[in-house]
């Protein structure tokens, strides 16, 4: 079976800067594929290029692209037009400033409806009230009057998941869905992502940094780092046996309770991650890794690690066989 | 929205009491009326004579309170020089000044608006840097000069417009032209500025990201939020427009409400003066209100007053 969205050895970059370098992304249909990743790793970048909604300057290239079957390289810009907010979807980080202060709620939901299905505004505005239902908001029909700026955070970010599902989109490209919310309101945005993938059917790219949503919600996971996805498997397995330096870097730094000695530090990775400069060559992990040698330098290969669960790493398992993480 | 219309109107009104005291006591401060309007060969009886005959001899509350008594029913008085009363004079010259800056705005909009989108949604691009271009030399540009070289021009050398007066509506076509280019610079960086900014915010992201054309995009979501402050502005150049014309208005011979003003500052005409300056701040007062409200009706943000 074809995946929904295929994504191979995506390029990305801004001038000379590489925001993303060969990274492959696959979405099955109806799962859930969180990209995890420290700030400036890519994740963001990956989205915006597929739903090419790159900022000005962005330039990008793969070798493959497909969403549904449709070759998302070669499709001119109306084509595209055509295919965002109805056949894919996005919602963003900022729910504070992501809607247009200037006209209320229920236009620029019903616009979405009337643009891609030429619906009534009448029809546009029944089926923004039942989504807004469906999606928890108290007193839809009211809400369709208000302005974004009557609205809490919470209450915007649900606007817009609504309004992201319009159309019944096949795939919910969530870029930090949860990141400006208060906990309580996280918690209710992640268990409404998981109902409308139940209940629509929807495949959901979710990009956070955050490994703790990610334990809750994903089914399979890609963790970028520097540009590349450097491990992906399904989220079980990576939680279970993680291979790469930077994912068991990244877990180390999760407190579990139970788990977590407290009488250890809790872990962390030294640095950041670095600029690349054109040219790189080997391991981006390389000059924080604590197991790196001579052979990081160069190209490295993708090692399989058994079913769908591969990683980007030159050293095999006993190689850096490390003391038990924190 | 109605709370913010009665706060500025409220405000509107103080503005011009303010504006009424400046220039009364202005006029005041510039010398004794009564000798300027006797003229330099009255004696000291005449002059007392003229000085009782205007009321320059009561106590200067007395004179400045009469005076804002019968402002607001419309009485600014008799001018001195004209021998007509002060509202119809300037009730004749408003039409003129009014056509003037009408035609001045609608112009500068036509033109500045869609030249600071197209040179926003191309930046950086050779057509925007013509436009930033065309913008300084616009601001540059003397309007006299202007005005000059477009009568030689269009006037002399293709005679397709008259050069002075105000006759026909061709009349005001040169005039027009030369007042709009006051305003088009400013107007014209102002829609710039006002739209890249727009277009990189996140409403915009979200709008492509819903998939809208771009036509829509640029016109219906990110037109409206650059619009505010360049509404602000046109309505202040409006307001310089019709009283701020003076030059324009010499230099075509309208006889409009600014070259009024300009004739009785000469001739020490001082009720037409005050007058004026009243029905300008008036005039500038009533274009503040009106890109208040017309921002509250683009921003619902603003209407909360």
């Amino acid at each position: 079976m074809s995946a929904l969205l295929d994504i191979e050895d995506l390029e990305v970059t801004f001038g000379r800067t590489a925001a993303v370098r060969g990274a492959s992304l696959r979405v099955e249909k109806g799962e859930t594929h969180c990209l995890v990743g420290e700030s400036g790793c890519g994740k963001s970048v990956t989205a915006l290029a597929m739903m090419n909604l790159l900022a000005r300057g962005g330039h990008r290239s793969a070798r493959r692209m497909t969403f549904a079957g449709i070759d998302l390289l070669s499709l001119p810009d109306r084509a595209m037009a055509r295919i965002r907010g109805n056949r894919m979807s996005m919602i963003f980080q900022e729910p504070m400033t992501s809607l247009n202060p200037a006209y209320t709620v229920g236009s620029q939901m019903a616009e979405v409806l009337t643009r891609h299905k030429g619906a009534s505004r009448a029809a546009a505005l029944d089926r923004a009230v039942e989504l807004m239902g469906r999606v928890g908001i108290t007193a839809p029909q009211m809400r369709l009057g208000q302005f974004p700026h009557q609205l809490s955070g919470g209450l915007r970010q649900r606007v817009m998941i609504a309004m992201a599902l319009m159309c019944d989109p096949e795939l919910l490209v969530a870029d930090e869905p949860t990141t400006a919310l208060d906990v309580t309101v996280q918690a209710q945005i992640l268990r409404l992502l998981a109902s409308l993938k139940r209940e629509f059917g929807l495949s959901i790219l979710l990009i956070t940094h955050d490994l703790g949503i990610v334990a809750r919600v994903a089914d399979r996971v890609s963790v970028m780092y520097a540009g590349e996805v450097v491990e992906r498997a399904p989220a079980a397995e990576l939680f279970r046996a993680p291979q790469h330096p930077y994912t068991r870097g990244l877990l180390s730094c999760v407190p579990v309770p139970g788990r977590v000695r407290r009488d250890r530090p809790l872990g962390s990775i030294p640095g950041t991650v670095p600029a690349i400069a054109p040219g790189f060559a080997g391991c981006a992990f390389r000059s924080r890794c604590a197991h790196a040698i001579e052979v990081c330098e160069h190209d490295i290969p993708r090692r399989p690690a058994g079913g769908a669960h591969d990683y980007l790493c030159q050293l095999l398992p006993r190689e850096r066989a490390e003391p038990q993480p924190a | 929205m109605l709370r913010l219309i009665v706060r500025r109107l409220a405000l509107g009104v103080l503005v011009a009491f303010t504006v009424m005291t400046l220039a009364f006591m202005l006029t005041r401060l510039s010398g004794d009326l009564a000798i300027s309007i006797a003229g330099p060969q009255a004696t000291a009886a005449d002059v007392e004579i003229v000085r009782k005959a205007y009321g320059l001899d009561r106590p200067l509350y007395v004179q400045f309170f009469t005076w804002v008594g019968r402002a607001a029913v419309g009485d600014f008085g008799q001018s001195y020089f004209f021998k007509d009363s002060v509202a119809s004079l300037i009730a004749r010259r408003m039409p003129i000044t009014l056509t003037l800056g009408l035609v001045g705005l609608s112009l500068a909009l036509i033109i500045s608006i869609p030249l600071g989108i197209l040179a926003a949604i191309r930046e950086n691009t050779w057509l925007d840097r013509a436009v930033t271009m065309f913008t300084m030399v616009g601001q540059a540009v003397p309007s006299f000069w202007l005005a000059l070289i477009l009568m030689i021009v269009l006037g002399l050398h293709l005679g397709v417009l008259p050069i002075s007066g105000t006759g026909t509506w061709q009349h005001f076509v040169m005039p027009g032209i030369v007042l709009a280019f006051t305003a088009i610079p400013a107007l014209t960086r102002l829609t710039r500025s006002g739209m890249i900014e727009a277009m990189a915010s996140d409403y915009i992201r979200t709008a492509r990201a819903k998939g809208l054309s771009r036509a829509r995009i640029i016109f219906k979501h990110a037109l409206r939020n650059a619009a505010i402050p360049v509404v602000s502005i046109a309505a202040v150049q409006l307001g310089f427009m019709l009283g701020g014309s003076i030059v324009i208005e010499t230099v075509f011979a309208l006889h409009g409400v600014g070259y009024l003003g300009w004739e009785s500052i000469a001739k020490n005409d001082f009720p037409v003066v005050q007058a004026v300056v009243l029905v300008l701040a008036a005039i500038y007062i009533g274009l503040t209100l009106l890109a208040d409200i017309l921002n509250a009706l683009l921003d619902p943000r603003l209407r909360a007053g």
